[in-house]
């Protein structure tokens, strides 16, 4: 054995030079921290260019620019603390806060399972959707004993999901087809679908012409906490991210799923068999995205609706892209997002500001907290993360 | 050098193929797999055609002359077998590989044909309506499309094109109804896509961000952004802001009497004539000038690109920007091309389909004009259908574009050869 | 063109790649940049062609300090460089690849294909190239695709030709061609800087050596040192240039294979009924030039690439058209020609990788548990056999240098009993040290009784390890012979010679290296 030699020089590529001694998490969150300031710099201004007022003092701006100053401070202030209070001023805001996080909790952990296994699942809200329509079939279609009810339910929405995610799993192996498209597509088909069975009698409630079923039956519904919105959905959601931890990091399936993610072609030289982890993790994802669904239907809205989805497809995707693949930064991030959520509900109440602006809020966090280099140059304190990151999604010929 | 040395030759010779490389053997059972569905389909429905006549109206708008009027099932019987014959030479390789495109072409054109005969037995269809009103539908997807063939050859992932349709169609609609005009309209509206398209390459190539993730990031935004705009100033002032004129029809002199083909193909907007010549331009720039060229390199090996001297990352963003001239044309299409006021997300996904366009044309603009043209064909055979009342509902018909696209992304396409650094950020020093 | 490099450093963080290093270039001289991998020589040559920005030093032309920040500049400067991974794009045609970056245009950018053919065409003949300017690069086989970048860097006038390890993908006799070319230039006056790792070449074509060993240059050598001379100076102490290496005692054969074809993607026919046999605790090398079918044979061994005609049998078990899995656990190990893209996962952990294929069973998979604590003890005792460097088994494997993450596969394939070792390139990108280990290693698992199939460029390495060498050309196997078979006519048969044919041409024509 050669043991003089000493050990040869690691290849050429650039390495990143060592950061400050924080440990990798601690940097991400400080950067996760600047990247929301600064979504709310720029959510103030989409503010302030809405705001009557501002818009009334800018007329005269020249003569007494402080009018203009003080009015867009004020719309800020007012519209931000609407935001606040709504997201944590009550334990109402509370409880509707965690309410909201719930199905985004649920959805983001489906992205950002099939995120580790390399694929980019935007289809959460298809597979929601179906997972919602099962459910909320047998849930008032059926007649079941309490508990019992719930959970065939469920497992009926875990079934619809499953079913809709795992069939782009499989399309995938077997035909090469990008995840990105097929998704898309099956978004919408869920959609017309859902519009097509409120048209059916099976579906539609007697004596509505207006789309919505019957209200699913009270043995069906999850249990409400103390009087308020939230329900034990929120738990099983926190359940939900304690098995896909452990899915990931404590399990066979976990591990290949992972290696599938990080190089397909090494693992499958190992054996693995690329295909068949792409449907698994499809299936995975869509159930948990059902998951999602009966939170939506047999938790908060009741009877099935064409808006059962909400925004939860999409901002799920966000969800998943702030919490960086992992469950515990899902959760993290699925709760942000929903009290941003809730506090937006607030805020469209007391100032007026349209809710579509949390949407805008959420998409500008997640552009900068996948820019970290660009945050950096804004904030320029911030260390360096130590190593490379992984990539998540991959191109086409991935 | 020794003058025995055996000439330069091939490391591995083509062979005319005896044997069936199981590459192509797969992909012959699956293609053919799916037509072979699709013959019997239409087979099945020629069964179940109704008796009588089935009219298509040549010209449109003109429902006493130019009536072209056929048996129903007789016609769909007979297109059904021969569709169900074309699939079957194909799945048995009974036909040389080169005419095999060919078999595919004949069984569409029997199935759609089979299908039209049963939609339309008993009734009248307007034929002419539906070749315009595919040309229509396809312009958007075809604008959208070409900004994806630039922006990938380029090696950038474009997700973003449903964004930029939103930018585009939001900014149309706003310009059109302040200042009356419909070029400023359109100028605007490329304006928006090239805005979208400088944060997509910026963050992509800038900072390095992964493309997919982006793309999917900056639709949100778009949709976000537009809808907030829309929520708070279009929405309270809708007749000052969107009331946007929509362009009318401009008939080129000369080419539209062409019979059947002139009114279709010029009597269009001036959008529509303005991406005719948005194919041409693109297929000659990209293999024909010395950008494009350099365009394709950066795609394809932007290492070796560098090493000649050229600047990758400078090409890119030509590359980007000038796409999004198109992207944000295409956005225009859907306010002052078609509907007239702006929706909050009104493009409805057509932003994918073009991405899907783009794949199934194989990243060739000729390609994705073609694939776009099927596209807006099933969009408009599913609007056609719902007016003359065919027995499927309404809303399954409006899942006709987003199936036909999973089946042609899945059963027709399957792996594809996207530019070789398409997607991969460039690392320098 | 007089050529100074003066104390030009350069680190990539805490590594430092060059270390001022100090080289001089006279017009019309062929040097030779000597060192092993990893030295740092194309890290000293990136920066002398711009890809790469010095952290201090100089670079002086004709007795001018000059600043080059890019390729562009570099070729103004009349240098021009032919990457050890060719720098072509493989869908342009040959005329494009060359046009790339000064092309022929007519009014308005439009493309001037007439004369960029042309220009191709008057520079291929000048120097005996035959290159076609309108064949698609991906059609035309390695060598000449040398060639074509060859004619990229003439073309940009380059007084200054760097050529980085060129000869990894030619025969014997092309590379006998390649040092004519050179030897053309030299008389036209274009200076050569030629880097390699291998010792012959060096001393068959140099004028002068440069010897660089970890950043630094370590000496000058005349070609006349002996190649253990050059060996020591470049490793930094004596080398055994051969391996230690008992006859084989061969049993039965473990690997049966017959009538093998595999077609690839493009429809080209890749591996061409090939019929070979592998016995039990001998060593099968698969010599050949790059891109005639040995990769394809390999992969299609294991089950990566799907057949097309053909019976792959093992201890008489047919494995034909079974999984990968399935191969691999009826006891074949694999350690494939790229370990970056099919060897590990860069991202995951040494004892991660360690246990890639072996996850599922048992002690490291419990039905669906992970047992993370047996992956651990694995590693400790793996890395500890094998002598893996690395600051810890829960880095990631891209953390470890080329010899290392190399090792690291291998003892991942030998940590289960084999019937049948492939090993393709498995010292490509390695150094010395970790070579010498690899090979002894390779030769314990054959005197265990395991069957062994290498494949291999490198005719140092068949020469060292194998028992007998199967030849491939254009997908055939052109001739099996024994190890002691002289290494020009293996060279004439890797060229398609026949046995025989190759027998005889090798006696009366020897090339350069042949003769070394």
């Amino acid at each position: 054995m050669s043991t003089e030699t000493e050990v040869a020089p690691a290849p050429a590529p650039a390495k990143e030079p060592r950061g400050s001694g924080l440990p990798n998490w601690a940097v991400q969150g400080l950067v996760s921290l600047s990247a929301i300031v600064l979504a709310l710099l720029v959510g103030a201004i989409l503010i302030i260019v809405g705001d009557d007022q501002v818009q009334a003092t800018v007329k005269y701006f020249g003569a007494a620019p402080m009018d203009t100053v003080s009015a867009a401070l004020s719309a800020v202030g007012e519209a931000y603390k609407a935001l606040a209070v709504g997201a944590f001023g009550s334990w109402t805001a509370i409880s509707e806060s965690l309410t909201q996080a719930t199905p985004l909790i649920c959805g983001g952990l489906a992205v950002s399972l099939a995120f580790r296994t390399g694929l980019f699942n935007i289809g959460a809200q298809g597979q929601l959707i179906m997972g919602a329509i099962l459910a909320a079939y047998v849930g008032f279609a059926w007649h079941l004993p309490p508990v019992l009810h719930l959970i065939v339910a469920i497992v009926a929405g875990l079934i619809g999901g499953a079913l809709w995610g795992g069939v782009v799993g499989l399309l995938k192996a077997r035909t090469g087809a990008h995840e990105v498209i097929v998704t898309i597509m099956l978004n919408y088909v869920a959609i017309y679908l859902l519009a097509w069975l409120l048209t059916t009698s099976t579906f539609r409630r007697p004596g509505r012409t207006d789309p919505i079923s019957p209200i699913v039956d009270a043995n069906a519904q999850y249990p409400q906490i103390g009087g308020t919105r939230l329900h034990i959905g929120f738990f099983l959601a926190l359940l939900a991210a304690v098995f896909v931890w452990w899915l990931l990091n404590r399990s066979t399936i976990g591990f290949e799923l992972r290696a599938v993610g990080a190089n397909a072609d090494a693992s499958r030289t190992a054996g693995m068999s690329v295909g068949r982890a792409y449907v698994i993790a499809m299936v995975v994802a869509g159930a948990l995205a059902g998951l999602a669904g009966t939170q939506q239907v047999l938790g908060t809205d009741l009877p099935l609706t064409d808006g059962v989805a909400a925004s939860v497809g999409f901002d799920a995707i966000t969800v998943a892209l702030l919490g960086r693949g992992t469950p515990l930064g899902t959760v993290l991030a699925g709760l942000l997002f929903g009290a941003l959520n809730a506090g937006g509900l607030q805020m469209q109440l007391v100032t007026q500001t349209p809710l579509t602006l949390t949407t805008v809020l959420q998409a500008v966090i997640v552009l900068f907290v996948a820019a970290p280099a660009l945050v950096r140059s804004i904030f320029r304190f911030l260390p360096k993360e130590r190593g490379a990151g992984a990539v998540l999604a991959k191109g086409w010929n991935g | 050098m020794s003058e025995t040395t055996p000439d330069a030759v091939p490391a591995a010779a083509p062979k005319p193929q005896a044997i069936e490389a199981p590459a192509d053997r797969t992909r012959r059972l699956r293609v053919g797999g799916v037509m072979l569905v699709f013959a019997l389909i239409g087979l099945g429905l020629a069964v179940f055609t109704k008796g009588g006549k089935a009219t298509f109206q040549l010209v449109s708008g003109d429902l006493q002359n130019n009536l072209l009027g056929i048996p129903a099932q007789f016609t769909a019987l007979v297109l059904g077998i021969l569709g169900v014959i074309a699939a079957g030479a194909y799945l048995l390789r009974r036909v040389p590989q080169s005419y095999s495109g060919y078999l595919a072409a004949l069984l569409g054109i029997c199935f759609i044909g089979a299908f039209l005969c049963w939609a339309a037995a008993g009734k009248t269809f307007p034929l002419a309506n539906q070749f315009q009103g595919t040309l229509n539908f396809a312009t958007p997807l075809i604008l959208g499309a070409l900004a994806g063939v630039m922006c990938e050859r380029a090696g950038v992932i474009n997700i973003a094109i449903e964004g930029q349709f939103l930018v585009g169609a939001f900014t149309a609609a706003l310009v059109s109804s302040t200042t009356n005009s419909s070029a400023a309209a359109l100028i605007a509206a490329a304006a928006s896509g090239v805005v979208m398209a400088w944060l997509l390459a910026v963050f992509s190539i800038k900072y390095l961000v992964n493309q997919v993730v982006l793309g999917v990031v900056l639709v949100v935004f778009a949709t976000g952004i537009t809808g907030f705009l829309f929520d708070q100033f279009m929405q309270p002032q809708a007749e000052k802001l969107n009331t946007p004129e929509v362009l009318s029809a401009v008939k080129i002199p000369g080419l539209a009497d062409i019979p059947f083909i002139g009114p279709i193909l010029f009597n269009q907007t001036i959008l529509v004539y303005l991406t005719y010549i948005a194919v041409a331009v693109v297929t000659f720039v990209l293999f024909q000038t010395r950008w494009g060229l350099r365009i394709r390199a950066v795609g394809e090996h932007p290492k070796a690109a560098d090493t000649v001297g050229i600047k990758v990352k400078r090409i890119r963003y030509s590359a980007v920007l000038a796409a999004g001239v198109l992207a944000g044309l295409g956005g225009a299409f859907f306010t002052v091309g078609y509907a007239g006021s702006f929706s909050k997300e009104m493009t409805a996904g057509n932003g994918f389909i073009a991405l899907a366009a783009l794949i199934m044309g194989r990243w060739h603009p000729i390609g994705a004009m073609v694939a776009a043209l099927f596209f807006g064909f099933a969009t408009q055979l599913q609007s056609q259908l719902q007016i003359i009342q065919t027995p499927i509902p309404g809303e399954l018909l409006l899942m006709a574009p987003y199936l036909a696209t999973i089946i042609a992304v899945a059963g027709l396409v399957g792996r594809v050869r996207a530019p070789k650094a398409d997607g991969e950020p460039y690392v320098t020093e | 063109m007089h050529l100074e490099l003066s104390g030009l450093t350069k680190s990539f963080g805490s590594l430092v790649a060059n270390d001022h290093i100090d080289l001089v270039i006279e017009p019309g001289e062929i040097h030779c940049l000597l060192g092993e991998n990893g030295a740092g020589k194309s890290t000293l040559m990136n920066m002398l062609y711009g890809l790469l920005q010095p952290d201090s030093g100089e670079i002086v032309i004709d007795g001018a300090k000059v600043k080059i920040t890019s390729p562009s500049d570099a070729i103004k400067h009349g240098i021009g460089m032919v990457h050890q991974h060719f720098m072509l794009v493989p869908v342009f045609t040959v005329a494009e690849n060359i046009m790339l970056g000064r092309e022929n245009t007519r009014a308005g950018g439009v493309l001037d294909r007439k004369k960029a053919h042309a220009l191709v065409t008057e520079l291929s003949d000048r120097y005996g190239f035959e290159v076609d300017p309108e064949a698609l690069v991906e059609d035309i086989p390695v060598g000449v695709q040398q060639r074509v970048e060859i004619i990229k860097a003439l073309v940009n006038d380059a007084s200054v030709l760097i050529l980085d390890e060129p000869t990894a993908v030619l025969t014997p006799a092309e590379i006998d061609e390649l040092i004519g070319v050179m030897r053309q230039l030299k008389e036209n006056g274009t200076s050569i800087v030629f880097i390699t790792h291998k010792l012959k070449e060096v001393k068959a074509i140099a004028d002068k050596i440069t010897v660089i060993r970890r950043g630094k240059v370590v000496g000058q050598a005349e070609p006349s040192a002996s190649e253990e001379e050059l060996a020591e100076l470049m490793v930094g102490r004596a080398v055994d240039l051969v391996v230690d290496k008992e006859p084989a005692a061969p049993k039965d054969a473990v690997l049966r294979v017959e009538g093998l074809t595999v077609i690839d993607e493009r429809g080209f026919t890749a591996v061409d009924d090939v019929d070979l046999e592998v016995r039990a605790g001998e060593i099968l090398a698969v010599a050949g030039v790059q891109g005639n079918g040995q990769t394809e044979l390999a992969e299609a061994l294991l089950g990566l690439t799907p057949i097309a005609a053909g019976k792959i049998s093992l201890d008489g078990q047919d494995l034909t058209g079974r999984s990968t899995r399935h191969r691999l656990d009826a006891g074949i190990g694999y350690v494939p020609e790229d370990r970056w893209h099919d060897g590990f996962v860069d991202s995951f952990s040494v004892a991660e990788n360690l246990v890639l294929d072996l996850f599922r069973k048992p002690p490291f998979g419990n039905g669906l548990a992970l047992r993370t604590d047996e992956i651990e003890k694995n590693a400790q005792a793996r890395v500890e056999e094998f002598d893996i460097r690395t600051q810890g088994i829960d880095l990631p494997v891209s953390s470890l240098s080329g010899g290392n993450q190399q090792k690291v596969v291998l003892a991942r394939e030998l940590s289960r009993p084999l019937r049948l070792l492939v090993a393709s390139q498995p010292t490509r990108g390695v150094d010395v040290g970790s070579i010498e280990f690899l090979h002894g290693r390779i030769v314990e698992e054959r005197d265990r009784g395991t069957a062994v199939l290498i494949v291999s460029t490198e005719l140092d390495e068949i020469a060292a390890l194998a028992d007998r060498i199967a030849v491939m050309y254009r997908g055939k196997v052109v001739g099996v012979v024994p190890s002691d078979t002289p290494r020009d006519e293996l060279g004439l048969m890797m060229a398609g010679a026949s046995k025989t044919q190759a027998h005889h041409e090798a006696i009366e024509h020897p090339t350069t290296l042949g003769t070394i």
